[in-house]
């Protein structure tokens, strides 16, 4: 990156030359600081600060019986057995599709890849609207569901298959860059030594990619448990039995309860932030493992 | 990278190229059945359910003032939320890879946040800070710049949840490019606008648009976050997802899904419009090299 320059000036000098060349002067600098930091005051940091403190306006008591209080704990089991469920179908689905998608060639590629996208591309509320045209009380199958007096529209299944609809892409589209980089010269490796195709899944396909793995897990999880807008539309809203944390906190702040709907909101909040966390910690993990690449710093 | 191999071994390539790897049909049957039961059956359902209307109906439907009054609202506060988040992400994005201040690590992790945060507590906690009592609501209002409960509150929520886009875009091919064409364009007597704008610039343009577009995208769609400060009042600061959840609760299916393949349709073509600038983003940073 030094160039020319250094062996023709003095050190300094050239220092001088090099900073003026390829940097601004520091009051510039420090302005776009001050103006991104203010931005992002205004969007990120004081909306969430402004989320925790609204929850403990009034007193840590009241907070937390905000939380133990039955409808709250019903609905933050309701929102993670729905995230458990949908977290683990969406991994093994992202698995196979990259197994196919990275180590394969095949026709139609690249539609298969934009299909898997298509779930970010709809609107939550379309994602909640498709589930009722189909399971429905006017739906495909809504007759046959009364009949067998099955309730999937107004009931945790419902909310299930929503979240597992928003949810759909995440893993998927974290595996199939990082398999198709990988090659798989490792895994037809495998094959040459003896091991069976899930052994190669398991100990070398999967350690391979654990933390891009991992990294779409938590993406996941989060969107599953923070999903608003399709589970609104398939849950009807029925207090302990229906209610997610999210819908939760939309009852309490549209009864005035705004301290108690902070109160839960904090809880998802803090989910946010660790997510965010283990985010950072990956990517750091993976930039780590991955390379000595030098980062393009200046000074 | 498969363009590679098959240049490498012509003869290869004539019927099938080999593959020993097993479970190809398995994994891919798989996908398929999956992406069919939970995304292609559901999502064809809201446009066969359209068919129940002869066209005049659906356009009536879908033309209603109250309904063309929502999509200037949804499709003008994305557009202003996207062009928002294009120039603070640039921002955002630059003084993040090229400056160092303290806490920079936090602050670029919290970029992701509007990812992270449920769309609902992003609502409430926008529609807290910027109603008339709030933080900044109650420095605002004085001004007579009235945030909560009007359509500009609906560009808050927007420019919230795009946020991560641009700068996501921007960040890495910003940190890939090479010091060596400012120093080139420094040597040749442009000063540092200049060479922003002329060398910089143009190398970030499709990362640029490309998520300029994914938040715009997203904003379209968006629901959770915006009800709560828009106020929702009719052919004013109502968007198009809740006219989709109006319909739906007045057991008007066919009305809502209507409006909902309107919108569907509009999408697909973001959709389609984000693959290509993308291939077009990571073919001009390919040559580039």
């Amino acid at each position: 990156m030094s160039s020319i320059a250094v062996s023709q000036y003095s050190n300094y000098q050239s220092r001088v030359a090099h900073n003026r060349a390829t940097s601004e002067p520091a009051w510039i600098r420090w302005t776009l600081i001050g103006i991104t930091l203010a931005f992002l005051s205004v969007f990120l940091f004081i909306p969430l600060a402004a989320v925790f403190t609204e929850a403990l306006r009034k007193g840590v008591e009241t907070y937390f019986a905000a939380l133990v209080e039955p409808d709250a704990v019903a609905a933050i089991k309701l929102t993670l057995l729905a995230a458990a469920i949908a977290v683990p179908l969406n991994l093994v689905f992202g698995v196979a599709a990259a197994w196919a998608i990275a180590k394969f060639e095949f026709k139609g590629k690249s539609i298969l890849i934009t299909l898997i996208d298509l779930p970010f591309a709809v609107s939550p509320v379309i994602a909640g609207l498709i589930y009722v045209l189909v399971f429905g009380l006017q739906g495909w199958f809504g007759a046959w569901l009364i009949e067998n007096d099955y309730k999937v529209i107004f009931a945790v299944p419902g909310i299930v298959l929503a979240t597992i609809f928003v949810t759909f892409p995440f893993v998927a589209r974290e595996l199939i860059p990082l398999m198709q980089a990988q090659g798989k010269e490792e895994e037809e490796a495998g094959l040459v030594l003896g091991a069976s195709g899930w052994q190669i899944l398991w100990r070398i396909t999967l350690p391979n990619v654990k933390w891009g793995l991992l990294y779409g897990v938590i993406l996941t999880n989060a969107r599953a448990m923070g999903e608003f807008g399709a589970v609104s539309v398939v849950s009807g809203h029925i207090r302990g039995l229906t209610n997610t944390m999210p819908l939760h906190v939309e009852i309490l702040y549209n009864e005035y309860n705004y301290a108690a709907a902070f109160a839960v909101a904090s809880l998802l909040a803090f989910l946010a932030l660790v997510t965010v966390a283990l985010k950072s910690f990956i990517e750091w993990k993976i930039e780590r493992d991955a390379s000595n690449e030098e980062k393009l710093s200046e000074q | 990278m498969t363009q590679v191999i098959t240049a490498n071994h012509p003869p290869l390539r004539k019927r099938k190229q080999k593959n020993v790897l097993p479970g190809f049909n398995l994994s891919l049957g798989y996908t398929i059945l999956y992406l069919s039961l939970i995304v292609l059956i559901p999502l064809s359902a809201a446009f066969i359910k359209t068919t129940e209307l002869s066209f005049a109906e659906f356009w009536e439907t879908v033309t209603t003032p109250r309904v063309v009054a929502s999509y200037q609202l949804t499709f003008g506060a994305s557009l202003i939320g996207a062009g928002i988040n294009a120039v603070f992400g640039l921002l955002t994005a630059w003084v993040l890879v090229r400056y160092s201040f303290p806490g920079k690590k936090i602050v670029d992790a919290l970029v992701d946040l509007p990812f992270a945060l449920p769309t609902a507590v992003a609502g409430i906690a926008l529609t807290a800070i910027f109603a008339g009592n709030g933080w900044l609501g109650s420095w605002l209002e004085p001004l007579g710049i009235k945030v909560a409960f009007t359509p500009l509150g609906v560009v808050v929520a927007l420019t919230f949840i795009g946020l991560p886009f641009v700068v996501r875009t921007v960040q890495p091919v910003l940190e890939d490019l090479e010091a060596e064409a400012e120093e080139a364009a420094a040597s040749l007597g442009a000063n540092r606008w200049q060479t922003f704008s002329r060398v910089i610039l143009p190398a970030l343009y499709p990362a640029l648009l490309t998520g300029f577009a994914l938040a715009f995208a997203r904003a379209v769609g968006e629901y959770g976050s915006v009800i709560f400060i828009a106020g929702n009042m009719p052919m004013v600061s109502e968007i198009t997802p809740l006219i989709i959840i109006t319909k739906l609760e007045q057991y008007d299916y066919a009305g809502a899904t209507a409006v909902a393949v309107v919108m569907l349709v509009i999408s697909f073509a973001l959709l389609l419009a984000i693959n290509g600038l993308q291939w077009w983003s990571s073919r001009r940073n390919g040559s580039a090299r």
